[in-house]
């Protein structure tokens, strides 16, 4: 301790493009991804999945697989039947939801290809893969339900014994929610010397495709069962493993490790891994299974399909007077960890930046004979705002304005905000006007809409489009009391914890853990400046539910906002911990402790302390004031009071050869307001690889 | 079993495999090379990416017994082959300065992949690199980054964040 040094001036560290602390391990191979796990004895799975949509298991004979070279075991579903569970659905978004049991391991009936029947275990991957190609597998093939629009009527049934393939159906009216009019009234008199629109959007099933292929290691030895997953949500899949599987929660650790990737895609609880912890346990020794990427393809959860029905309701002038949406959304053939909520998220965002004063939306949920859907990169929102951006383009071309006219019109100005919208959503900020005057300069939009006018006069064989979107989103899921009402099955709160050790080295845990985002990072640099400590000293821990015990994980643009919110409420108490003890060295009263800069002052004075000298005093405990407890950490959670609404306008423009049909994009604009930005170098990176998954 | 010498990131290394065995299991598997990552089971996907004799190669579309008496270099043991021993190499260090990274995943056989372009073509054009590095794919960074990393390791941009990001810290409302 000493009253004489020089203060610390640390540099202001959000906002900096830092570069990030994780790159190390990843640009030189010493990282951890969950396939690189080897243990004595460890056992291999590989598993026989369905080439059909729908047949009924007749019977499997497993016979020559057992005698294959080193392999331990052949499970079918018949075997685990009593143990296995049935797969958790976190989000039953009506009381009468339509689910059908989810084995991990199909018993008697497979209703999608790619469906695990059986599973061999062997010592080796290699043996096991080999095993698994000798099992024989009976299937008396069924008629698959595979059309939405005709599963939707039932006309062929995905699961018989449900009865339907309806699942669920939920429905927001502003009428009945009092945030508005009478959607039906609006259009009957918009048809009646108005305008209105309405069309039917297919949003196309897709696959995430993360870089990694998931992988799940289990080891069973020990107090503690070891789960190592490359998931997205250790902690959601620590307590579903217990509730499903009947195991004290106390007594599963997961690790998700380095994770390849997720994108929604690894936002799941697995078959795999509720089969590879049964057969662990079983068999009393570690257990691994990493998939291959076809069979990534065909089981890993896709993402979006849905029909959409659009009806808009326009004055005249241009002026959108309702809006009603008729969703089918295409669950496959199981409902999901969150799937059947995914769709409804578009409820609060069909209606998006627009002043609608009537609004109604319908979503029916469908199971069919194809692979679960859930959470894919915005989920439920982005299709959204691909329907109601392309009715504003139509809406535009019947008045005969400029598209960007059409929306400007109708969004909610600047100065109108906070503002709560039809759907009941209050958007708390946001300034459509400027994101898109400063989009339109960028992309030189006059000249390429002279340009366009031009090439289409001309005749010219290469002719240029232009579209326009503009977006908001819903974002930091989640006001744990929203979630509540949606009848989602846990909170939307985030964890963090700081820790001072005594060399004056900052731990940091959080409890949402990254795949590819930067969290080590962008962390360092809230707490490198809330704290004033320099930005190497502070580590990042996460994705270890020992390490991390209280977390609900990293999907729905949910890390920082919430995340980031608990670290800084932890290192401010940290500092409020620290200030009693400054003033115990100081001699001075607490009331004249303040805090900048990484000291502690007594104000008015040039004597202070620096925190990690409060730390170092904390630890030793020698000299403390009475009653002050030795160590100084703290930990906090924060529950967000709303969501975050970033919103932005993006403008391409494509040159299509209407002779060849060749595409080639020439610009794209994209303008973002995000809010605050901790590391624009990451928040740049997240922009162009959104983009282009989204242009591919 | 098959009997194979190589030399695995300069050392070394003799091993009985099976003759089925790909070099990438085998790198992975019994060498503990676990940079070296798989992405897909029919070679699209270019994560696996390795030197043999200074060429890249998709280590999951060569058998381990075609490297016998060969050299092989991986993620690991770039830096130190290429004389940069302790350090990064200066296109491991141009990933990291362009931020041409996310989830990192694809980054082994993305770097392994540049440097045998750079080797080949020095000095590459932004469609050059394109070209180089189709057989690549990365799911988060979009690849814009990636071309300015390899941009930036050819000594073609002083900037190595490219130019100043558009982005107004506190927003605009």
């Amino acid at each position: 301790m000493t009253a004489t040094a020089e203060p610390q001036a640390p540099e202001h560290e959000i906002g900096r493009d830092r570069r990030r602390k994780e790159d190390q391990r990843l640009i030189t191979g010493r990282t951890r991804w969950t396939d690189n796990i080897a243990m004595p004895g460890m056992l291999h799975l590989a598993m026989v999945r369905s080439p059909f949509a729908h047949a009924k298991i007749v019977g499997i004979d497993t016979e020559a697989a057992k005698s294959a070279p080193n392999v331990v075991s052949v499970v079918t579903g018949k075997d685990v039947a009593d143990v296995q569970g049935s797969l958790p659905n976190a989000w039953p978004i009506t009381p009468d939801q339509v689910a059908p049991p989810h084995p991990p391991v199909a018993v008697d009936r497979v209703t999608f290809a790619g469906e695990i029947v059986a599973v061999v275990v062997a010592r080796s991957a290699a043996e096991a893969r080999d095993a698994a190609e000798l099992v024989d597998v009976d299937y008396e093939e069924l008629p698959a339900a595979l059309d939405l629009k005709e599963a939707a009527e039932d006309k062929v049934l995905a699961h018989p014994d449900l009865g339907t393939n309806k699942s669920a159906f939920w429905r927001f009216d502003s009428a009945e929610a009092g945030t508005g009019g009478d959607v039906d009234e609006a259009i009957a008199k918009a048809r009646d010397g108005g305008i209105v629109i309405e069309r039917e959007y297919r949003q196309q099933r897709l696959i995430p495709a993360f870089m990694e292929p998931r992988s799940v290691v289990v080891d069973p030895t020990g107090e503690q069962i070891t789960m190592w997953s490359a998931t997205q949500i250790p902690h959601i899949l620590r307590f579903l493993l217990a509730a499903v599987l009947g195991i004290s929660e106390s007594k599963i650790r997961v690790i998700a490790p380095d994770v390849g990737g997720g994108f929604g895609g690894k936002l799941q609880t697995t078959p795999e891994e509720f089969i590879t912890m049964v057969l662990a346990r079983q068999l009393g020794k570690p257990v691994k299974y990493t998939e291959t990427r076809s069979e990534s393809l065909m089981s890993a959860h896709h993402g979006r399909d849905q029909w959409q029905r659009l009806t808009l309701a326009a004055d005249k002038d241009g002026t959108v007077t309702g809006l009603k949406i008729d969703l089918l959304a295409d669950l496959g053939s199981y409902v999901a960890l969150v799937g059947g909520g995914v769709p409804v998220l578009g409820a609060f965002m069909f209606n998006a930046i627009y002043k609608f004063p009537a609004y109604r939306f319908d979503c029916q949920t469908v199971l069919t004979n194809k692979t679960w859907t859930d959470a894919y990169r915005g989920a439920g929102r982005p299709e959204a705002t691909f329907g109601i951006e392309r009715l504003m383009d139509e809406l535009a071309a019947e008045v005969g304005v400029d598209p960007l006219e059409i929306r400007e019109k109708n969004w909610i100005k600047h100065e109108e905000f906070p503002f709560t919208t039809i759907a009941g959503m209050e958007y708390d900020s946001g300034n459509y006007e400027e994101a898109t005057a400063k989009a339109r300069a960028l992309f030189g939009y006059d000249d390429l809409r002279a340009e366009q006018a031009k090439r289409r006069e001309s005749g010219d064989p290469v002719q240029l489009g232009i579209g326009v979107s503009t977006f908001t989103e819903m974002c930091g899921l989640a006001p744990s009391r929203v979630l509540g009402q949606l009848n989602y099955g846990a909170g939307g709160w985030e964890h963090a914890e700081v820790r001072m050790l005594p060399t004056g080295k900052v731990e940091v845990v959080t409890g949402s853990s990254a795949h590819g985002q930067g969290h080590e990072t962008a962390w360092s640099q809230i707490v490198a400046d809330r704290l004033g400590v320099p930005f190497e000293d502070v580590e990042v821990l996460h994705g270890d539910t020992q390490i991390s015990p209280r977390g609900l994980d990293t999907y729905g643009s949910r890390s920082l906002v919430v995340g980031g919110e608990a670290l800084v409420k932890a290192a401010d108490k940290v500092i409020e911990k620290a200030k009693p003890i400054a003033a115990h060295l100081l001699e001075a009263s607490v009331d004249d402790i303040e805090f900048a800069g990484g000291r502690l002052s007594v104000k008015g004075t040039d004597k202070g302390v620096a925190l990690t000298e409060v730390a170092l005093a904390s630890f030793a405990a020698h000299n403390l004031p009475d009653g002050a407890e030795p160590g100084l950490d703290s930990t906090a959670t924060y529950d967000p009071v709303g969501f975050s609404f970033p919103h932005g306008t993006h403008l391409c423009a494509a040159e299509v050869d209407t002779e060849t049909g060749a595409v080639r994009l020439r610009k794209y604009v994209a303008v973002d307001d995000v809010g605050n930005i901790v590391n624009p170098l990451i928040v740049a990176g997240q922009v162009h690889g959104g983009l282009v998954q989204g242009i591919a | 079993m098959t009997k194979i010498e190589l030399t695995v990131d300069g050392e070394r290394v003799s091993d009985d495999v099976e003759p089925r065995t790909l070099l990438v299991q085998y790198l992975r598997e019994q060498l503990g090379k676990t940079g070296t990552v798989i992405g897909c089971d029919t070679s699209n996907c270019g994560a696996c990416t390795v030197h043999l004799d200074g060429r890249s190669v998709k280590s999951c579309n060569v058998l381990a017994v075609q490297a016998d008496g060969h050299e092989v270099t991986t993620i690991e043991g770039l830096a130190a082959t290429a004389g940069h021993d302790g350090e990064l190499h200066p296109v491991q260090a141009a990933f990291h300065e362009c931020h041409a990274l996310q989830c990192g995943f694809c980054t082994p056989g993305m770097i392994m992949q540049s440097v045998d372009l750079l080797n080949d073509n020095p000095n590459p054009t932004e469609q050059e690199i394109r070209l180089g590095l189709e057989g690549n794919l990365c799911r988060c960074t979009g690849y814009h980054n990636i071309v300015r990393a390899v941009q930036y390791a050819a000594g073609q941009t002083t900037s190595p964040a490219g130019e100043p990001a558009e982005t107004v810290s506190g927003g605009v409302s």
